[in-house]
């Protein structure tokens, strides 16, 4: 009933018809001829990967128009048009330009460590997991906020297949490396690359974190961590690391690369916390792309039932 | 060129140099020309002219020093005035728009974050050299009126402070605004202007 309601007025098509426009013209296959003329994609398989697989999928619309808080879902262009991504650049608006024709087939995600069954997943291996729809918060640590229809299966379903030994404590996931095709390495040579990002098991095995491979009922796009990324929406936004190709059991606490690059700033846990203040950005309170005025945070980003028995007991001040 | 038609066309070109960017804002805002996040979109954008505008006032004492362009000195004051004029704006984005006069929130965004209070420093500052800027204020002030509007010097360390402070780790554009602040201070220190006003402005 609604739903062409929903999808009429959904931006996400004047996107495709752009795209749609574009392949018409030629365009998408003359950016991959040039990308492989500059032997950036000198595979048959990352050739094909070019031409965007997602346009071709069938679009499923989101099931609901809002959160389960009625806050409405952002468009498309906007989920996949303003995000942080600093392998491309640490420019919001000019990351889906550069990632534009990325290729993130073949791929693969090599899962080890502390396990009894490490295993390495294709994109094939990964589709076999039942993908659900989960509509998330997403709220930045730069104190902005969207609401988006992921879509994707739970981490912990892919834990229970390589089965992690007793002595893990953490995963540690690692976002690809490759300084020759995302211009963000050789511009940002400071950042200790590669993004690496951690939670802790328990966590890990929460229901709310999901290994996402889609948005929208679409395949991922380049920019948004294609084929595959975490999503855990009671954390700022830089937890959720894109385009994995390695994650592995461990027994001590990862250090992440923001971590890394400020101490004081990030910490491991990096939940959503309106009482921890951060030195540049207020947490008490956040933009909602698309709306006007400020919202108040949330707790946990609104997560609190399902995550804060996580945390019983903890200083979240100390543990931020 | 005579003269005066010089001066003239100079300060023709620098009122339409400072207002191009605010016609520019004001075209992309009735075209929707904005992306997903317009309030941070425009607070940046009107941060960035203020920031150059009164880094090219503070360039015109150093200017004149160097290559004896006396034209340079009558144009400190309206650059500094266009600059206040967007740190208004500034300002009146983050109070009015961003936080909505929201002051529960405002006091936690504005007065608890060290960046935010080394703004309004800056945009205080402006705001007084803005005020004794006029003529009468001058005269009034006698003496008093250059060593208040030393101050500029401060707004645009302040300024480049807060722009420092603002962004994350790794983000290099507010270290150019930096160099370019650093290279205008040292041309203010004696010896170096001595000396580097004498080797340049035989040329
Ligand atoms: C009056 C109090 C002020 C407040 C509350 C304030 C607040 C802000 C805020 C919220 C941002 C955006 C941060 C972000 O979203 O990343 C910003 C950016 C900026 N502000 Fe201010 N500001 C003030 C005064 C000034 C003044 C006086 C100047 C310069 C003369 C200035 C120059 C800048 C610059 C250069 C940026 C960064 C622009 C960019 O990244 O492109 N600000 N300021």
């Amino acid at each position: 009933m609604n739903k062409i309601k929903s999808s009429e007025i959904t931006p996400e098509h004047i996107y495709l018809s752009r795209r749609d426009f574009l392949k018409s013209m030629g365009i998408v296959s003359a950016s991959a001829a040039i990308l492989a003329a500059c032997g950036i994609a000198p595979t048959e398989s990352a050739q094909a990967s070019v031409a965007p697989a997602s346009d071709t999928q069938l679009t499923v619309p989101p099931s609901a128009d809002t959160d389960e808080l009625g806050g409405a879902l952002n468009s498309f262009e906007d989920i996949t048009h303003y995000n942080n991504y600093y392998e491309f650049t640490t420019d919001k608006e000019r990351v889906a330009d550069l990632a534009e024709g990325y290729p993130t087939s073949p791929w693969e995600v090599r899962v080890g460590g502390l396990v009894n069954q490490a295993k390495t997943y294709s994109i094939d291996d990964l589709r076999k997991f039942e993908i659900e729809e989960r509509i998330y918060r997403l709220r930045c640590v730069e104190a902005w906020s969207m609401v988006i229809p992921w879509m994707g299966f739970p981490l912990s379903k892919l834990l229970a297949e390589v089965q992690p030994k007793a002595e893990a404590k953490y995963v540690r996931f690692e976002t690809i490396y490759d300084p020759e095709g995302m211009p963000g390495f050789k511009k940002n040579p400071w950042y200790q690359w590669p993004y690496v990002e951690g939670l802790r098991v328990d966590e890990a095995m929460n229901d709310l974190a999901i290994l996402s491979t889609g948005l929208y009922g679409k395949d991922l796009l380049p920019q948004s961590g294609a084929p595959v990324r975490l999503v855990v929406p009671w954390k700022y936004g830089f937890k959720s690391i894109k385009s994995i190709v390695k994650i592995d059991l461990v027994a001590e606490m990862p250090t992440s690369l923001w971590m890394a690059a400020a101490t004081n700033e990030y910490g491991f846990y990096a939940n959503v916390n309106p009482a921890v203040d951060h030195p540049r950005w207020s947490q008490g309170s956040e933009r909602r792309i698309g709306e006007f005025s400020r919202r108040e945070t949330l707790m946990f980003n609104g997560y609190e039932a399902e995550v804060a028995h996580l945390y019983t007991g903890m200083d979240l001040t100390a543990n931020f | 060129m005579k003269s005066s038609t010089f001066n003239r066309l100079l300060s023709t070109l620098t009122h339409t140099g400072a207002l191009i960017p605010f016609a520019w804002m004001l075209w992309d805002f009735f075209t929707h020309n904005y992306g997903p996040d317009p309030i941070r979109e425009f607070t940046l954008r009107t941060g960035k002219t203020a920031l150059v505008l009164l880094l090219l006032s503070l360039a015109c004492t150093p200017i004149n020093t160097l290559f004896k362009f006396r034209a340079a000195l009558r144009l400190r004051r309206p650059l500094g005035l266009y600059s206040f004029m967007y740190a208004s704006i500034h300002f009146a984005i983050f109070i009015g728009v961003d936080y909505f006069f929201n002051f529960s929130l405002i006091q936690d965004g504005l007065l608890e974050k060290r960046y935010a209070i080394v703004g309004l420093t800056t945009g205080l500052i402006l705001l007084t050299l803005a005020v004794t800027s006029t003529k009468g204020a001058q005269r009034r002030l006698k003496k008093n009126w250059k060593k208040l509007h030393r101050l500029a010097y401060i707004a645009g360390i302040l300024a480049v402070i807060h722009y420092i402070w603002l962004v994350k780790q790794g983000v290099t554009q507010p270290w150019y605004f930096a160099g370019v602040l650093i290279l205008l201070l040292t041309l203010r220190v004696k010896p170096v202007k001595n000396w580097a006003g004498s080797r340049l402005k035989g040329v």
